[in-house]
């Protein structure tokens, strides 16, 4: 629960978009990748997440982006995230602090699965 | 429709390629008329007196429309709204006023209010008694279906599921679009399974049922999700009637298949078109050149005649619009 918290405070801070993000993230979340929050993102294009499954570090922030004319969800299978309806060029994101592996799928179109696993 | 069958199996007035027929007719709207289990399709555009006077011997006419997408925008179609009302205009204008509407969802493109708003404010123009609603994925957004429901099935079961009767046809509307587990797709869910059971249970065999939802109930194409995995219970219940019609939308394109005692029939979107099963990239909006965004979007009308009619013997392969 404590990194949970943690997580939320670290999404706050990016938003705000200051340097107080990336101190937090030197400091407290660094996992050797310089003193940036890692970021990465993943698109839905034709009803399918690209990359499908991804590896990411603890602490890495992924963003997915609709890029269909249609809207999706974003909701992971244990309920851990869930985006609104994502329209067209809507972006979703969240910050990964604990390891393990994320099933994730479109609530509205359910054949569309994703994987995101975090070491 | 009497010259147009050649070689006639059954006597039941339609055969192989009468039905193949109804459904080159399928683009550019139909009007259907129901025999003993079995839809005939008809042509807005191309409609004869002929056609116009089988519709006329039918007990009652109700249509269906679906997936009218309001707030919808795309290149697709930019204005869904002036579609939608073009389709109104059109079930307006049919030889014989359908004495309800059954919208099989997708009403809204993101479930917002406006958009509702718009829809109803347009559905007021349409010339009938009243008009029924099933949700599409689109309309429960957010909310988990809150806002549907507070307008459109107050009345309803659980998430929106519900049943009528009219002159001798039962009507249920079933939900398919709630609840979606990763990986899978439509779902009906055990509540609703239990009410639907119970719901049909007491009916006599020869009660023509006719089930509207809004993705298919047959598995049109499981690999863009054109289907609905515990359809195969609901259907089960089925079995014992003579009639059954099942009218579904969500794949934005006539298909009709009939299969024993059931026949499916899927409606055109009045918002934009969709390709046939695995004809392109993803089961997304399909842009059309502008002069023919018309033809591939429509009503469906279906005149209800009783009779002492065999099932027709058709193909069942899938046939795209």
């Amino acid at each position: 629960m404590k990194s949970r918290t943690f997580g939320i405070g670290f999404g706050i801070a990016l938003l705000a978009g200051s340097a107080l993000a990336a101190a937090m993230s030197s400091a407290r979340l660094a996992q050797g990748a310089g003193d940036q929050p890692a970021a990465t993102s993943i698109t839905i294009d034709n009803f399918s997440f690209t990359p499908k499954e991804i590896t990411i570090a603890k602490g890495t922030t992924v963003t997915w982006v609709n890029h269909d004319d249609v809207p999706h969800t974003v909701v992971s299978a244990d309920k851990k995230f869930k985006s609104k309806a994502l329209d067209t060029d809507d972006t979703f994101s969240f910050t990964f602090t604990d390891a393990g592996t994320y099933g994730y799928f479109c609530s509205v179109h359910p054949i569309m699965t994703g994987k995101v696993i975090v070491r | 429709m009497e010259d147009t069958i050649k070689e006639n199996l059954n006597p039941d007035g339609i055969d192989r390629r009468g039905f193949l027929k109804c459904m080159a007719w399928a683009g550019t709207g139909t009007l259907c008329v129901m025999q003993g289990g079995v839809l005939k399709s008809f042509a807005f555009s191309g409609m004869n007196e002929r056609d116009a006077s089988s519709i006329a011997k039918g007990d009652f006419a109700f249509a269906q429309i679906s997936d009218s997408h309001i707030g919808f925008n795309k290149a697709a179609n930019p204005d869904v709204t002036a579609t939608l009302r073009e389709a109104i205009a059109k079930l307006n204008a049919l030889p014989r006023t359908p004495e309800f509407v059954l919208h099989t969802g997708d009403l809204t493109q993101l479930s917002k209010a406006d958009e509702f708003d718009t829809l109803d404010q347009s559905l007021r123009a349409v010339r009938t008694n009243r008009i029924f609603y099933v949700p599409g994925e689109h309309d429960v957004l957010n909310d988990n279906g809150a806002q549907y429901r507070e307008r459109y099935g107050k009345d309803a079961n659980g998430d929106g599921w519900h049943s009528f009767d009219y002159k001798g046809v039962h009507f249920v509307g079933l939900v398919n679009v709630m609840n979606l587990k990763a990986g899978g797709l439509g779902s009906l869910g055990q509540e609703q399974l239990k009410w639907f059971e119970s719901d049909v249970k007491g009916l006599k065999h020869s009660t023509p049922v006719v089930v509207f939802a809004h993705i298919p109930l047959w598995a049109v194409y499981p690999e863009w999700g054109w289907g609905t995995d515990d359809s195969e219970q609901a259907l089960s219940c089925l079995k014992r009637f003579g009639s059954v019609t099942v009218l579904n939308g969500h794949i934005h394109q006539v298909m009709q298949k009939v299969e024993g005692n059931v026949t499916f029939h899927t409606a055109m979107s009045t918002a934009f078109p969709q390709p046939a099963p695995g004809q392109g990239p993803s089961p997304g909006p399909m842009k059309v050149p502008d002069d023919k965004l018309r033809s591939v979007l429509g009503i469906t009308n279906v005149d209800f005649v009783r009779g002492k009619h065999t099932l027709a013997v058709v193909d069942s392969s899938l046939q795209g619009a």
